[in-house]
């Protein structure tokens, strides 16, 4: 779906993507990450048709810069940074809307929906919102249409942990459809995604596969151990059906392996707690005890 | 891997880079008027044209004679010589300013994230900013002209129509330059500083400043009628000079040139086309330059 080829990037003299190649089939939601200047946002612009840069850009054989309109009007895209848009928020929509040849009112119901008053922020200026009422409608003017591909440029960054569940219920309703996520916190977007590509200083560095290096059937088994017992843990892990010891110390269960990522997302959460995790496939524990 | 395929050929789409899109257009256009509307430089644009014809009437200027014009001809000759000297400077100080200003503050990146071709987001900005330019300009020769006619004054209807054709083509002018700047700039400082020299320069060459000067000093006559036409500032002036004093006389030795070489007639058209024909090619030109590179 995505080609990327030979993609580089020079800003006087200082090169941002060097000597880039990825593909992403239309069934990869892809988190990429990477710290500050690793080239995420350079790369998903060129990938937007935003840039001019050496090698190729294509999505379904399209070039992004070439023939912008019919490849972005399948492209939701939520910026790392609100633009400080004056207009008011109405505007705003239905400009976008109108742009995009769809409805404002789906893109209303959104704001809404991510707890934004919208009768009582329709006629402020955008640039006078919060950052994180600037998100929720950046991000309901994205999901609010029909796409077919979804990038987004940190876009928890400015969101409360309410607006943040919600999103991620949003964006789990349309799981079926590619995404590509740049964000500091891999944690956080584990459970939408199945891939996992790190960036530095302009390249890749680590293009994890969840789907590939794991048998969709296959179970993980986890030992869990804690430094002191935790309701909230006990809560959260509760909902993966692990059990534990009468000490509430230790916790045993078994994990699918295509939701090892999304599950190590939830240990994060926790590592405060955590004394030890241990993680073995399970027929290499069977075979390990036949022996 | 999952082979299906997603159609990716933006199905919701009619228009792209290869033809212009009349909802964009518009959309954009009706953008930038708005963005325009709620600026505090349109408030202040507004209310110098405002306050020039107010002015023209309280100090009876409507009602004097000098060198034999009188009535709303001497309003309207007012007028047309105190835009030639605001306008410009306002249309492309603000044009660079919310241009390259927004680029500068991620504005771009943002809007053309959505699905809008270049060529709308370009000319519907260009379009919004010309009427938004224009028609406080035409608005206030207008109501001063008809508040004339009410007074019982006489309104020459050749020269308002003159007049207004050239306002047209004035403001197309600038509007080219101001978007050519703007596509060549990425920082507000350096486009201001390119916009307010340009403005300068046009400026120095008018026929008052260095033309009297390269004529005082026996400059080749070719080359200072070559300046004279291709300033679009001098078109304007001597065009706007041309309707109420046919012979230019006001011009000195300068108009024999110009009458010579290209007649009433053919120095009008010059006046009123050459500016807009210029502000076209520019503004064409910094359409280019700004789908070459980079948008953000």
């Amino acid at each position: 779906m995505i080609r990327l080829s030979n993609i580089s990037k020079t800003f006087r003299a200082h090169t941002v993507l060097d000597n880039l190649s990825l593909d992403i089939a239309s069934d990869d939601r892809v988190a990429l990450i990477g710290s500050n200047g690793a080239g995420k946002t350079t790369l998903i612009r060129c990938l937007m048709g935003q840039y001019v840069h050496e090698g190729l850009a294509e999505i379904d054989g399209i070039s992004p810069r070439h023939e912008r309109t019919k490849v972005l009007s399948d492209i939701g895209f939520v910026p790392q940074l609100p633009p400080p848009l004056k207009m008011p928020v109405f505007e705003l929509i239905h400009f976008s809307a109108g742009v995009c040849n769809a409805s404002p009112d789906h893109m209303i119901e959104l704001t809404e929906r991510m707890g934004l008053d919208y009768s009582e922020v329709k006629t402020k200026p955008f640039n006078r919102l919060s950052g994180g009422q600037k998100q929720k409608i950046l991000v309901a003017i994205a999901l609010g249409r029909e796409t077919k591909l979804l990038i987004l440029d940190e876009p928890t960054a400015n969101l409360d942990p309410t607006a943040r569940q919600i999103l991620f219920e949003l964006l789990s309703e349309r799981i079926d459809r590619p995404i590509l996520i740049s964000s500091h916190r891999l944690e956080e977007v584990s459970s939408l995604v199945n891939r996992v590509i790190e960036m530095d200083r302009g390249r890749i560095v680590l293009d994890d596969r969840v789907s590939d290096m794991v048998d969709g059937a296959a179970l993980q088994k986890s030992t869990l151990v804690l430094t002191r017992p935790n309701d909230a843990f006990a809560k959260a892990i509760g909902e993966w059906n692990f059990t534990s010891d009468a000490t509430e110390l230790q916790w045993k269960g078994e994990v699918a392996a295509p939701d090892r990522l999304r599950f190590l997302g939830t240990l994060s959460r926790y590592a405060g707690v955590l004394a030890s995790v241990q993680i073995e496939a399970v027929q290499e524990v069977q075979k390990g005890k036949r022996q | 891997m999952n082979t299906m395929r997603l159609d990716f050929k933006g199905s919701q789409r009619q228009a792209d880079e290869t033809g212009l899109s009349a909802n964009d257009l518009l959309l954009t256009a009706r953008l930038d008027v708005a963005e325009s509307l709620r600026a505090k430089w349109f408030l202040l644009y507004s209310l110098v044209f405002g306050g020039i014809i107010t002015s023209l009437f309280i100090f009876g200027l409507a009602d004097s004679r000098i060198m034999g014009f009188t009535g709303l001809s001497r309003m309207l000759v007012t007028y047309i010589q105190l835009s030639m000297a605001i306008l410009p400077i306002f249309v492309l100080i603000t044009t660079v300013r919310s241009l390259a200003g927004d680029r500068e503050a991620g504005v771009f990146e943002y809007m053309l994230s959505l699905p809008v071709s270049l060529k709308a987001w370009y000319w519907g900005r260009f379009i919004g900013r010309f009427a938004v330019v224009f028609i406080p300009v035409f608005a206030a020769m207008l109501l001063g002209s008809l508040y004339g006619v009410l007074k019982g004054a006489d309104l020459p209807w050749r020269e308002f129509a003159l007049y207004t054709g050239m306002l047209v083509s004035l403001a197309i002018c600038f509007l080219g330059i101001g978007f050519l700047i703007s596509s060549m700039t990425r920082a507000t400082d350096i486009a201001q500083g390119a916009a307010f020299f340009i403005w300068l320069l046009l400026l120095l060459f008018l026929d008052l400043i260095l033309l009297g000067l390269m004529i005082q000093e026996q400059a080749p006559t070719g080359l200072v009628v070559i300046i004279a036409l291709l300033n679009p500032l001098q078109a304007f002036r001597a065009g706007a000079m041309m309707i109420f004093d046919p012979q230019l006389i006001m011009l000195g030795p300068s108009a024999y040139i110009i009458l010579d070489n290209l007649g009433y007639a053919g120095y009008l058209a010059w006046a009123l086309f050459y500016p807009a024909l210029l502000g076209l090619v520019l503004g064409t030109l910094g359409y280019l330059i700004f789908r070459r590179g980079d948008l953000p």
